[in-house]
């Protein structure tokens, strides 16, 4: 493999790794602060996708569609929120495991409902539809250079609210201590539904901004939710800095592993073999680097004390 | 003079800049009922889960029975004959007192490795279960299920369970925690009815109880032992005085 | 097995100890109804009903071996799915390189169902709460996507069967009441081990882990072993159950372990009532039947079956077992 190559391949894996962040943050935030493990985040993000491709053939524009997507996903979660989640909280993991999964039933199945079952295409806006051109000579496409900057954006603004801001201070304080919070005169409520609410967008932006490069499709938001749960529980769950570097840890070695590993194993095996076995094996690395992760630190990379 | 059963040398535990307990040297004979006292925040609490394995040591040596179980998890340590109750009542709520006490039987006769026949039909656990429970005086609840029971029932139940593991030592966190007058005066006759045919080690917040019962005292202050002794002359020492009991009289 | 130890577990959980009808009454019932069935069936439709009911059975196997460890180990295992991949892709792998005798191809089944389960229980039982069940979740993921990669088994497509598993070379399982009686006596003898295992020591140190794990250890158990060897029957039960799917459809396919999958068979668990294993297999028979009925009302039937779920989790609390004895769930 060519320098150039691995670049290329260094680069989508960090851009996946970024949209896996923004799915994961949203995911973390909830359960530290709220200790509900929440499975219907991923159809946030697949509702995100729909809504950016609704509003895309309704407003002809990406950028229209993209400002009206975002405030949309978020009245979607706060919905969620008031009518099945709310009722959640005080219940086991197990209890809130089955409700979300209920909810991914019912919006999986909505979603097919409303738009059919066939996958949507949303077109690239015309800004962002070129390349550039790498060391190297090959071209990679703006629109995921695009991605990583607001990926890197998201990120560096969660850092500043999470960590300057008096919300953010409440949302770190209610994560270990709520009742506390809640002696402070803070409404706890309004506070996990706007934490929750927060979320769902971030998963909808992530959704809406891959639109334009995935097949928006029922059920896109399913695996990788799984992908997410990797990323917080390498991380420490609650840690949104675990979040952020178990995400793009995530995202590279899936992506780079997958061109990587019939490429080594081919030192080894016989050609044909070792890409029978590298195709075979490299879906699996990202779950062999969490069991390995967590068999020397149970509680993630980044355990929030609680 | 003997071998002492239970002996601590140096140990240390500190969570982040706290000095928890600090240097704590301990012995332990064989028969007597050793309290360890000390007033609130002075590392009774972490020095009993050091000793019984559910919190470990930065560093110093705990030797039980001659041998080093420093680094012995909690449930190698019970299976020496080191069993302990807890502050807060920890039974299983959902089982009946004698089964709990059952199980604490099964944990030391035969496998629990095996998957057929009634374990709650098998007499030879449930005879030496109702034994412990009438050791402490609850043979009468033993069908009851053990959430249901009082308080100081419950902390009967703890030390009928601690006695059904068949210790050579018994590692008692505060058993008069949280009972009423009468509650532990019933409590207290049973520690007396136990002492002198078990090892006792007991970490105690009221004073009155410990100097009736205890044939030699501690005094942890600040995660250090400042004395030890037999009840009169700890009572005597000035430090102690100074330290522990100036602060109750006030 | 007596029925005392049923009586006493429920009289220490402080609950409302059920009739003597709800603890064998119930299940007696049961399996008269599934014994009976395919007699009943004999007026109409016999095929359809019988494999139906059959895929009733298969899945009850599943949802009691999870309710093992679910309710009376307080393990929430969300890939449990994986096992019941593990031994249809037995079946398929070893039927596609000639192998066709049961005996042969249910060892292997048994057998890298409890590996698989040993190895990754080993790792996740390290772990607690919301840890557990994503990381079993994960794992169970990791399985799903190497059989999308087995490209020589049919990759996503998966592979269909020349037949259904030989015995003594014969095709003895064969027709629909064959298969029926067999998927019948697994069920019974899960059950029956099952019910065993509850009451025995071993039951009883499973229990006493979930209800307060520092507690055993304070009386010298150790639960993980415990735990991971409750993993490793439950995993290989499913196995099995995954062995009679992949038999019953003479098809084999990663979707038979997604993690959707997992967690049908969870709510199946809840929707029959935690902890008493009938209820998992009356939670398996109204889930699928109910299935049935709605896919031929909507093809959204999930648009009703989703909201059905969280509805049954916010109100429904101690599931069908609950309504019918009074029982409330641990909690």
């Amino acid at each position: 493999m060519t320098p150039t190559l691995l670049l290329v391949q260094v680069l989508n894996g960090l851009q996946f790794g970024l949209i896996l962040f923004l799915i994961a943050a949203g995911l973390t935030l909830v359960f530290g602060v709220m200790d509900f493990i929440n499975l219907a985040h991923g159809v946030q993000y697949m509702v995100g996708a729909y809504l950016a491709a609704a509003f895309a053939a309704w407003t002809g524009s990406f950028w229209l569609a993209l400002g009206l997507a975002l405030p949309t996903a978020l009245v979607v979660g706060l919905l969620l929120e008031i009518l099945v989640f709310r009722h959640l909280y005080d219940r086991d993991h197990l209890d809130q495991v089955l409700a979300t999964f209920g909810v991914i039933l019912f919006l999986n199945q909505g979603v097919k409902f409303l738009w059919g079952a066939a996958p949507l295409n949303v077109p690239m806006p015309d800004l962002l539809s070129g390349s550039i051109p790498l060391p190297g000579g090959l071209l990679y496409p703006t629109y995921r250079i695009a991605i990583i900057a607001a990926g890197l954006g998201v990120a560096g603004l969660l850092y500043v609210l999470v960590h300057h801001t008096r919300i953010g201070m409440l949302v770190r304080a209610g994560a270990s201590n709520a009742p506390m919070v809640s002696a402070l005169g803070v409404d706890i409520r309004r506070l996990f539904m706007g934490v929750f609410g927060f979320g769902a967008m971030l998963a909808g932006f992530a959704g809406a901004m891959v639109a334009p490069i995935l097949s928006v499709e029922p059920g896109m938001g399913d695996n990788i939710l799984i992908l997410a749960f990797v990323v917080i529980v390498i991380g420490g769950i609650g840690s949104i800095r675990g979040a952020f570097l178990a995400a793009l840890l995530i995202g590279l070695v899936d992506t780079v592993g997958r061109t990587l590993a019939p490429t080594l194993l081919r030192l080894f095996l016989d050609p044909s073999v070792a890409s029978q076995t590298g195709r075979a094996v490299a879906p699996m690395l990202i779950y062999i680097l969490m069991a390995a992760v967590l068999f020397f630190r149970p509680s993630g990379l980044f355990p929030v004390r609680r | 003079m003997t071998e002492p059963l239970l002996r601590l040398e140096n140990l240390r535990k500190a969570y982040g800049a706290l000095k928890v307990t600090d240097d704590v040297s301990l012995e332990v004979r064989p028969g007597e009922l050793h309290a360890v006292i000390g007033p609130n925040g002075a590392g009774k609490t972490t020095l009993i889960h050091q000793m019984s394995g559910l919190a470990g040591s930065d560093s110093g040596r705990i030797l039980f029975d001659g041998a080093d179980i420093t680094r012995l998890p909690m449930h190698e340590r019970v299976r020496r004959g080191l069993a302990r109750s807890f502050q807060i009542t920890s039974i299983l709520p959902g089982f009946s007192a004698l089964e709990n006490v059952a199980l604490a039987v099964q944990a030391r006769s035969g496998s629990s490795f095996r998957f057929f026949g009634d374990a709650a039909a098998e007499t030879a656990l449930n005879d030496e279960a109702e034994r412990a429970l009438g050791l402490v005086g609850i043979a009468h609840r033993a069908h009851v299920p053990a959430g249901l029971l009082s308080h100081g029932e419950k902390r009967q139940l703890e030390l009928a369970v601690a006695l059904a593991t068949a210790p050579k030592l018994l590692l008692l966190d505060e058993p008069l925690a949280g009972t009423g007058h009468e509650e532990s005066e019933r409590v207290v006759e049973t520690l007396r009815g136990l002492k002198g045919r078990y090892t006792i080690v007991l970490i105690e917040h009221d004073m009155e109880a410990v100097f009736s019962l205890a044939d030699r005292v501690s005094v942890l202050v600040y995660g250090r032992v400042i004395a030890t002794g037999t009840p009169e002359r700890v009572r005597a020492n000035p430090e102690v005085r100074a330290a522990y009991l100036g602060e109750e009289a006030a | 097995m007596s029925g005392g130890a049923d009586f006493a577990a429920a009289a220490a959980a402080g609950r409302p100890v059920p009739s003597r009808l709800g603890r064998l009454g119930v299940p007696a019932l049961l399996f008269t109804l599934l014994a009976l069935a395919p007699l009943l069936a004999m007026a109409g439709a016999e095929g359809y009903l019988l494999s139906l009911l059959s895929r009733v059975m298969i899945f009850a196997i599943a949802a009691i071996a999870l309710d093992l460890i679910l309710g009376y180990g307080g393990l929430v295992s969300f890939g449990h799915a994986a096992f019941l991949g593990i031994g249809a892709y037995a079946v398929g792998i070893l039927s596609s390189h000639g192998i066709e005798d049961a005996f042969v191809q249910l060892a292997v089944a048994l057998g890298a169902s409890g590996l698989f389960a040993l190895a990754t229980g080993a790792i996740s039982l390290r772990t607690k709460g919301v840890y557990f069940i994503m990381i079993t979740l994960a794992f169970g993921q990791m399985l799903f996507f190497l059989a999308t990669s087995l490209a020589s088994y049919g990759g996503d497509d998966g592979l269909t069967l020349a037949s259904k598993s030989l015995i003594f070379g014969r095709k003895l399982i064969e027709g629909d009441r064959a298969f029926y009686y067999a998927v019948f006596a697994c069920l019974l003898v899960t059950y029956i081990l099952g019910r065993s295992i509850v009451a025995s020591r071993f039951g009883r140190v499973l229990r006493g882990s979930r209800d307060n794990p520092v507690r055993m250890e304070a009386i010298g158990f150790h639960p993980f072993r415990y735990q991971l060897a409750a993993y490793g029957i439950s995993g290989m039960l499913t196995g099995l159950a995954g062995f009679l799917l992949a038999n019953q459809a003479e098809f084999v396919s990663p979707a038979y372990m997604t993690w959707q999958r997992s967690g049908e068979l969870i709510f199946m668990v809840i929707l029959g009532g935690l902890g008493s294993l009938h209820g998992a297999l009356l939670g398996a028979a109204a889930f699928l039947l109910l299935e049935e009925y709605l896919a031929g009302v909507t093809e959204h039937w999930k648009m009703i079956f989703g909201p059905l779920l969280i509805v049954v989790v916010l109100f429904a609390r101690g599931g069908i077992m609950g309504i019918l004895g009074g029982r409330g769930r641990r909690d």
